[in-house]
């Protein structure tokens, strides 16, 4: 009846792998990538991320309604940003408004 | 079911069942999935929250990547990788505690808890010492604000700005460093723009500080539930809210940190 009971050793392996991603993003902002540095370090996060929605908080044991409502919660953020990006990206996206230049 | 009684219900018949056990549930599992769902619920609409103050950093960022990137150089990654580490630490000791409080250890669940406040604690602390920093520096946006000050070579043109950088002294306690390329921004548009990635830097640090501060006063009721002996193997619905609301406030940090302080460090 009691919920899932992970191992400790996965615990501390979420952790290390962690620690070593946060290693991973702070070494891949020093390299120059260009345009990908946003996109590598967004990558790692969401890694991270993952790793602590999956383990930590248990959603890999949780019922598929709890599930859902995770996944429900990241697809409207999708849609958040996205649709911020279509809306300001198809205007005028100049380097600088009128009144600062 | 260590802490099971017995009673009458409404219908006359005798069963048991566990204290903790609210009448309109049938049973503990149901329970405890009503909470988890009702929790992930609430995580949810704190996610678009602090999603609309990514948004607008997003749109910021790429109007005026300059100023984000020279802003963003002047924090320091000493501090900023600490406190990710300090932040990964306490998620990994609140499901540890989670972990006892399933497997019904009650002073090491007591115990992880505390240990969980010290860090978060920690990590308060080291924002205390970033936030004195940019007051020192007048990184606080607002009427004081004075990027250029730290940041002498940039009271100049761009174009003159690089190549007068070998001669500017270093900003006062090296804060900000010299320019270390050409700018898209000169020194006047550098000192409103990058007031708007300060703006955003406290909003959203702020904001993630009180997130953990709740965290902290949630944590200091749940380890006096534990410390009481209310949770057992069948019940730890609460210490379990508790860490999916503190692993949350992880996850924002996890993104926050490249976010705001790894935003151009290569150059």
């Amino acid at each position: 009846m009691s919920g899932h009971v992970s191992p400790v050793s996965l615990y501390i392996t979420i952790f290390m792998a962690l620690m070593v991603l946060t290693a991973a993003t702070v070494g891949a902002a020093f390299v120059d990538l260009g345009q990908f540095n946003f996109l590598v370090a967004m990558i790692i996060a969401g890694f991270k991320a993952t790793l602590v929605i999956w383990y930590f908080m248990h959603v890999k044991y949780a019922s598929k309604l709890t599930k859902l409502t995770v996944a429900t919660g990241l697809f409207f953020l999708a849609i958040l940003l996205g649709l911020f990006l279509v809306d300001y990206g198809s205007k005028a996206f100049s380097q600088m408004p009128p009144f600062l230049s | 079911m260590s802490n099971a009684v017995a009673h009458a219900d409404d219908h006359g018949h005798a069963h048991a069942h566990h204290p903790a056990l609210q009448h309109h549930f049938d049973t503990m599992a149901q329970q405890k999935e009503a909470a988890v769902v009702g929790m992930w619920v609430f995580l949810l609409t704190e996610i678009l929250f602090f999603g609309g103050l990514f948004a607008a950093y997003m749109v910021y960022r790429i109007w005026y990547f300059d100023a984000f990137a020279e802003a963003s150089r002047s924090l320091s990654l000493f501090w900023g990788g600490l406190n990710t580490a300090v932040l990964i630490g306490s998620s990994l000791t609140m499901a540890m505690a989670v972990r006892c409080a399933q497997t019904n250890k009650r002073s090491a669940t007591v115990n992880w808890l505390i240990l969980t406040m010290i860090l978060g604690t920690v990590f308060l602390g080291v924002k205390v010492i970033e936030y004195a920093d940019k007051f020192e520096h007048h990184h606080v946006p607002g009427y004081n604000f004075q990027w250029a000050a730290a940041h002498p070579s940039t009271s100049l043109g761009a174009g003159e700005a690089a190549a007068g950088a070998e001669h500017a002294a270093p900003g006062a306690g090296g804060a900000a460093a010299e320019p270390h390329r050409e700018l898209a921004l000169n020194a006047d548009q550098l000192q409103l723009t990058t007031q708007i990635y300060f703006s955003l830097y406290f909003t959203m640090t702020g904001l993630h500080a009180l997130h953990m501060i709740i965290g902290i006063g949630i944590m200091l009721v749940i380890t006096r539930m534990a410390w009481q002996g209310k949770f057992d193997e069948e019940y730890y619905t609460p210490v379990e809210m508790a860490g999916l609301y503190w692993h949350f406030v992880d996850i924002v940090w996890i993104f926050l940190f490249p976010l705001l302080y790894l935003v151009e460090r290569h150059v």
